[in-house]
């Protein structure tokens, strides 16, 4: 398991240090812990932190021993271990522990990890016993690990604490009350395609994310509905006919999706249905992936004509593609120009576009454009000429955008909440639920 | 309140201020202090000093006082033990504490004191805290097992903590099941032997159970826990790989992963033809694409066991290709990692695609990824046939982009696929002639060394190019020069009329200006090679090259298997098993899938349909069955009873052998004695070829193995006993050279060349001594005692026919019964004098395998019938399954790992050698030369393992697997055949052969 645990700055100094094992230090005259425990520190800094190359790989063996680190911005986070530990499991870790900091107290830099290294000690201590990672939700630490300490507290508080943190929901403490349950869901899709010059989709798919944030009171039972093509199959098999050619339409096929542990897998498995208690506050539910089906928003098409040896003209039209009432935004289509361009000249019929020298790309903002609509823009590019025989590559005109509906065509069905023990009902919680679909990787060959 | 103040203290007497404020009497000064104790020690100044101080601030009611001072006690304790001796009754005062928190931190923080005094102390709280009644405290106790197992072995297990972790796995707590079995799971680790994790079908629904309810990373422990159990059989792997299948679905990736390595495993135990085996293959596939949209570092992570199992199973993500296309922004290590899969996975549905991702990415910026892309290229060309051409057209490409490294990258995959496809690509030779200039790294001018040595005839200029080479001859890498001789050879063996002196000033270099042993050997080599006989030299040199195989860098079926048992943890992210990276005893247990229950595939078997529609056996040879059981009882493998004429056992081979490792040492051990440091011979052998008189070669001894010529075709055997060529070519005259010895050793030097590092030549085939198989008194006064010996493929039965009657026999002849394998006198019995009383003859019978088939038991019985003019007598003996296997009995390589992998695991069977003191090489060496061939050896943790495949004279492939322990007698050997019957009597020739 993991033997030890340190945080650096960017030059490498030693910021936090716990070690959990003995063996990580390397054989050494002196016995001290302490010097054993800083050979291994000074071993990253060397061959890591110092090292003139560029990181070939997050796992880095020195003298049999292991060392993985995650970079948030200049801060190093490593985990030592001597060894065969899951791998998996050591990097998922040390994300957690950044959440973990993230949540106490904000972003991670070198200020505030000095500013808080005592909560951090005792945060390490708590989640890493031994190496082996313990119950690391927020939601359940942030009830006994505070800097305040906690004198005071019942003998009922102590206990609901611990069962709190070792049982079946850690996600999650009890006695939470809002004046207002209220939740917010978000489906977040990041669209990604690769389109030939001829227009044909050569690769497509959205990858997507449900975040909720949730202000309810005690500890509700949560049930999340999507259109989902093999829970609405299932259901239109016992329905009129008629009505599952409807639904089945509109709904979607889910390559393949991963949960926050708070839902329960076996009954997805089992029933496919969404079914938790919520974290309070804001997580991430789900994330999935789709390439079926995929309501593209934007097509790109290019025309490229070269004229003679030291000129092109490229002509670059986008068309919107959903309904008029809707508005996309931050609209922005970047065209690659030769490295041996001179000047362009550029003529667009909406928004701005600028020729950046510096990124060999002319770029076009649109602040705004709403569906079925097109737009044009042209330019000349002169050329200088040249002797180099390497043609010029063509790389591949890229879009970023943000519409306000899914692209992948997923919709929320539904999401009920039932409390028993308290007095409120699935009618009384505010629902609210967005829809934003950004671009990932939206490329179209030219 | 900002702590980060504490980080900035340097004043001098810092150590004494600190003193002061730790005995301060204001809470909130001590609390400061104790911070800036922390902080230093953070830094890595030595605050050890202020121990007694700081011990003393530990009574306290605040529990975040309390905690800073513990952090301080685990870092400082072990280097005051004495002082840590006063914190114990804080420790055990805090265990009793009401607050479930402090019990909890008390029990955790002393277990992370290593000082064997407190160790002693923490028995009894441990004791208590194992059984109270707030989880969070068990849970807590339960790794404290494991720490105190860490420290003190004996003391855990004497306390009797073991037992009370085993029920912790029962407790009603899912997170205390999860951490009891994570420190079960270590201590086991360290007791391989030891049943500590007693998993049973009840066990594992326990832990199937907390499988639901507990954290994530709880989840991870239990998962990499059940991935240790073997199930009883393939229902109860399928209901336990159904229970794990919802976790494929997790946010963590760990999860997803150690799911995977659960299911990969017990997947084995599921028969291919049930339908639930192919919905698991599909559920495989979509969390493995998923775990490719996680961060980057974990990316690397599944990429690294995507690699594994796509090696183990293309089938499941044969479909996927796209998502392993390189973005613009993954980091590097993802980059090269995702190349890596993309080639395994091209196959001719997808290569066009691939080809055009490929050329993209060889115009990157990253050098290696540039090199790799490049490469995979080359490698897509030898993969997929079809693609061929295009890739050699792209390779072109790159080619004129005169990117020095793409460009050097490109000559050596056109080199490999000039090695696959021959006589196709050649017209490509002149472009790359174009860039021989640009070649400054060793492996691309080897490449191209090679290229035009093999091409000599169609390159108009080859010797120039060749001696343009040549001037800077003894600047070049050994890798070069040596390619560089042997094109020049290669070169004088084509256009032998224009190149003497080339070859000449080239052989000059090799043997007399260089000190690399390497070179000068070969270069001797092929100085004596064309001295003696220029055809010989011709067959050697120019002889066809094996093809090269499409996988390549393929993990050894044994390691990937290992892997697979190991997906998710460091093993399988450096591809190495745990024991290359692990110290000490864990982790040295070597993990293996299991075998596959009832698979579907169809099993081959010698006795093949034919077996039954022969019917015309010869009636008079099938003995009763009393004779038959006595006659076994009688048999073979003891001591002979009976002594006749020496036993031939050892053949002409074997003798040559002999003679020639005598003669070749003799003359190695008097060049040593005297003074000049490479002496000269005067018999120099005729040149016919080197008109002028040469320095001669000295009776030398290659010692090394050089590095192969082409691709590892030539490699030289380690030892002077290394063939009929050699012996000729190193002083012994040609005429001495054993008869016997061209025979055996048919193809001679093809053979001996293709010998891989390492292993010897065989010392001679292993014919049992003749035992008696027909005693005197059951056969009217004939008694025959025999053996069976195969010599240069042909099998003979030798016999000894011993008349201990009264009367003078004539008339023998000879029938067997219908075989396993067909065996069958291939002529008459000669006995041609009549036999009187009290004499011997010896006789000696070639057998065919041509005879009519039918199976025996054992498998290698047979049923002899002899006659003579007194009688019909019957008797069964056995013959040594050796005498079946094939001259030609070795696998290549790559055919080799394809074959052994795609024997069903079902049908490998182990077996121990016991007291065998051979080392592997010996080993390797006794059984060649009963034509089992060493095709690779390898070797583990002192622990070799030879690969070696025979072939049966039917066509039965049988392929082995044995493990040598140095200084442990006992070998063990795996088989792998088609017709697992066979295994048995195999199992039985290793053991006679290496014992005798």
């Amino acid at each position: 398991m993991i033997g030890g645990l340190f945080i650096y700055n960017h030059k490498g100094e030693v910021l936090i240090s716990r070690v959990y094992r003995d063996d990580i230090g390397y054989v050494s005259m002196e016995q001290s812990f302490g010097w054993k425990m800083r050979n291994a520190v000074d071993a990253f800094r060397v061959n890591v932190i110092h090292a003139r190359q560029q990181v070939r790989s997050p796992v880095t063996n020195i003298a049999r021993t292991s060392f993985f680190h995650v970079k948030r911005s200049n801060i190093w986070l490593a985990a030592v271990t001597k060894q065969n530990v899951n791998a998996a499991m050591v990097f998922e870790f040390l994300y957690k522990m950044c959440d973990v900091m993230t949540a106490y107290f904000g972003k991670i830099s070198e200020e505030n990890i000095k500013n808080n290294f005592v909560l951090i000690y005792e945060l390490l201590d708590e989640i890493l016993d031994f190496g082996y990672p313990q119950n690391s939700e927020t939601g359940a630490l942030k009830t006994f690990i505070t800097q305040q300490g906690i004198k005071g507290q019942t003998k009922e508080e102590q206990s609901q604490i611990t069962s709190q943190v070792t049982g079946q929901i850690g996600w999650r403490r009890e006695g939470i009350k809002y004046r207002r349950n209220e939740l917010f869901l978000d489906v977040l899709e990041s669209v990604n395609l690769l389109m030939s010059p001829q227009g044909q989709v050569l690769s497509a798919h959205v990858s997507g994310r449900v975040v909720m944030k949730s202000y309810l009171s005690g500890m509700p039972e949560c049930k999340f509905g999507m259109n989902d093509k093999i829970v609405i199959d299932k259901q239109g098999k016992g329905a009129a006919s008629d009505d599952a050619g409807k639904s089945g339409k509109q709904s979607i096929a889910i390559d393949d999706c991963t949960f926050h542990q708070c839902v329960r897998l076996s009954k997805f498995d089992s029933e496919r249905s969404i079914s938790f208690i919520p974290p309070d506050g804001e997580y991430e539910l789900m994330r999935y992936r789709t390439t079926k089906d995929i309501i593209l928003p934007f097509r790109v098409i290019p025309l490229v004509r070269e004229v003679g040896r030291t000129k092109l003209e490229v002509k670059v039209v986008i068309k919107s593609n959903f309904k008029p009432s809707l508005l996309a935004q931050k609209i922005e289509v970047r065209i690659p120009t030769p490295l041996n361009t001179s000047g362009v000249q550029v003529i667009c019929m909406k928004g701005k576009a600028k020729y950046k020298a510096s990124e060999n790309a002319i770029v076009w903002k649109i602040k705004r454009m709403a569906g079925m609509k097109e737009s044009q823009i042209s330019a000349e590019i002169e050329l200088l000429p040249t002797n180099d025989k390497k043609k010029w590559a063509r790389p591949p005109i890229s879009m970023n955008f943000e519409v306000p509906f899914a692209p992948s065509g997923l919709k929320v069905r539904y999401l009920k909440v039932f409390e028993s023990k308290l007095n409120y009902s699935d009618h009384d919680v505010i629902k609210w639920v967005r829809y934003i679909g950004r671009s990932g990787i939206y490329e179209t060959r030219c | 309140m900002t702590d980060s103040k504490y980080f900035t203290t340097t004043k001098k007497g810092e150590i004494f201020e600190l003193k002061a404020e730790l005995n301060s009497d204001k809470k909130e000064k001590k609390k400061e202090a104790v911070k800036k104790v922390i902080a230093s020690m953070t830094v890595g100044k030595d605050v050890s000093a202020l121990f007694p101080d700081v011990v003393n601030c530990m009574q306290t009611d605040n529990l975040e006082l309390k905690k800073l001072v513990y952090l301080y006690l685990m870092n400082y304790a072990k280097s005051q033990p004495d002082m840590a001796i006063m914190a114990v009754n804080t420790f055990v005062k805090d265990c009793e504490d009401p607050n479930p928190l402090i019990r909890a931190l008390a029990v955790r923080t002393m277990g992370c004191i290593r000082v064997d005094k407190i160790t002693e102390y923490l028995c009894e709280p441990l004791r208590k805290c194992l059984k109270d009644e707030d989880p969070y405290v068990r849970k807590t106790a339960a790794v404290c097992v494991a720490k105190l197992h860490d420290i003190n072995a004996q003391l855990v297990e004497d306390q009797g903590f073991l037992d009370t972790l085993k029920d912790l796995i029962s407790d009603s707590n899912p997170m205390v099941v999860a951490n009891a079995v994570a420190a079960l799971s270590e201590i086991a680790e360290s007791h391989p032997n030891s049943n500590l994790l007693d998993l049973n079908p009840q066990t594992i629904n326990k832990l199937l159970t907390a499988l639901n309810e507990c954290t994530e990373w709880g989840q991870i422990f239990i998962l990499d826990c059940l991935a240790n159990y073997t199930p009883r059989d393939d229902r109860e792997s399928q209901s336990i790989c159904e229970r794990v299948t919802p976790r494929l679905s997790h946010a963590n990736s760990a999860v997803v992963l150690s799911a995977v390595k659960v299911l990969m495993k017990f997947m084995e135990m599921l028969p291919k033809d049930l339908d639930y085996y192919g919905t698991l293959l599909k559920k495989l596939a979509p969390p493995l694409v998923t775990l490719l949209s996680a961060e980057p570092e974990l990316q690397y992570v599944a990429l690294r066991n995507i690699n594994l199992i796509v090696q183990r199973r293309p089938e499941i993500l044969k479909h996927e290709m796209k998502v392993f296309f390189v973005k613009y922004n993954d980091p590097i290590y993802v980059k090269l990692e995702k190349l890596d899969i993309m080639i395994r996975l091209a196959s001719q549905a997808n290569i066009a695609q691939v080809l055009a991702e490929l050329k993209e990415y060889a115009t990157e910026v990253d050098v290696d990824f540039v090199r790799k892309a490049v490469r995979a290229i080359g490698r897509c060309a030898i993969k997929v046939e079809q693609s061929a051409e295009r890739c050699v057209s792209t390779l072109l490409d790159l080619i004129q982009t005169k990117v020095n490294y793409v460009v050097q990258e490109a000559i050596v995959v056109i080199k490999d696929i000039f090695r696959k496809y021959p006589n196709k690509y050649e017209s490509v030779i002149a472009t790359l002639c174009e860039n021989l200039d640009s070649l400054d790294e060793p492996e691309a001018r080897a490449a191209m060394i090679w290229i035009v040595g093999e091409y000599a005839e169609r390159i108009d200029n080859a010797d120039e190019l060749l001696e343009s080479f040549l001037e800077g001859f003894h600047d070049e890498s050994t890798q070069v020069q040596l390619q560089l001789l042997t094109a020049i050879v290669k070169l004088f063996l084509k256009k032998p009329t224009e190149t003497q002196e080339l070859v000449q000033q080239v052989l000059s270099l090799a043997t007399q200006d260089s000190d690399n042993p390497d070179l000068r050997d070969r270069g001797y080599i092929y100085w004596r090679l064309l001295s003696t006989d220029p055809v010989a030299a011709k067959e050697v040199v120019l002889a066809e090259k094996p093809l090269i195989s499409e996988e390549t860098d393929l993990i050894e079926p044994t390691l990937l298997e290992e892997l697979i048992c190991h997906i998710g943890t460091l093993a399988s992210v450096y591809h190495k098993p745990p024991s290359a990276f692990v110290e000490g005893s864990r982790g040295v247990q070597h993990k293996r899938l299991p075998g596959s229950a009832g698979s579907g595939e169809s099993v081959e078997s010698p006795d093949t349909g034919s077996a039954a529609g022969v019917s015309e056996a010869p009636p008079a040879v099938i003995p009763s069955q009393g004779d038959l059981l006595e006659d076994l009882l009688n048999l073979d493998l003891t001591p002979p009873t009976t002594t006749g004429p020496p036993p031939p056992a050892s053949s002409g081979m074997q003798m040559g052998a002999m003679d020639l490792l005598g003669g070749g040492l003799d003359s190695l051990m008097g060049d040593e004695s005297e003074p000049p440091p490479i002496p000269l011979r005067t018999d120099t052998p005729q040149s016919p070829q080197l008109p002028h008189q040469s320095p001669s070669p000295p009776d030398y001894s290659p010692t090394e193995v050089g590095p192969g010529d082409h691709a590892g075709l030539v490699k030289l055997g380690g030892d002077l006993g290394g063939g009929p060529a050699m012996g000729t070519g190193f002083g012994a005259p040609p005429a001495a050279m054993p008869a016997s010895f061209n025979v055996p050793v048919s193809g001679g030097l093809d053979d001996l060349f293709d010998l891989g590092g390492g292993v010897g030549m065989p010392m001679g085939v292993f014919n049992p001594p003749k035992t008696v198989w027909l005693p005197a008194m059951k056969a009217k006064g004939l008694e025959i005692s025999g053996t069976f010996v195969r010599r240069a493929g042909v099998i003979q039965m030798e016999m000894t026919l011993t008349n201990k009657a009264m009367s003078v026999m004539t008339d023998f002849a000879i029938q067997f019964n219908r075989n396993s394998f067909g065996l069958a006198p291939a002529g008459p019995l000669q006995v041609l004098t009549p036999l009187s009383p009290n004499q011997s003859i010896e006789a000696a019978l070639p057998l065919s395998t041509v005879g009519p088939v039918m199976k025996m038991e054992p498998l290698n019985n047979l049923q002899v019938a002899v006659k003579n003019n007194i009688d019909v007598f019957y008797f069964s003996c056995q013959y040594p399954i050796s005498m079946l296997f094939a001259e030609d009995g070795k696998m290549e390589r790559q055919v080799f790992l394809a074959t052994w992998k795609d024997i069903p695991n079902d049908n490998e069977s182990q077996f121990q050698i016991k007291d065998c003191h051979l080392n592997s090489d010996a080993a390797s060496n006794k059984l060649q030369g009963s034509n089992i061939f060493t095709i690779a050896k390898r070797t583990v943790e002192g622990q070799d393992m030879l690969y070696q495949s025979m072939k049966l004279t039917n066509g039965i492939w049988v392929l082995a697997e044995l493990r040598v322990q140095a200084g442990n007698p006992n070998y063990t050997i795996s088989l792998k055949c088609r017709a697992p019957e066979v295994s048995q009597c195999v199992f039985q020739n290793y053991e006679m052969v290496l014992k005798n």
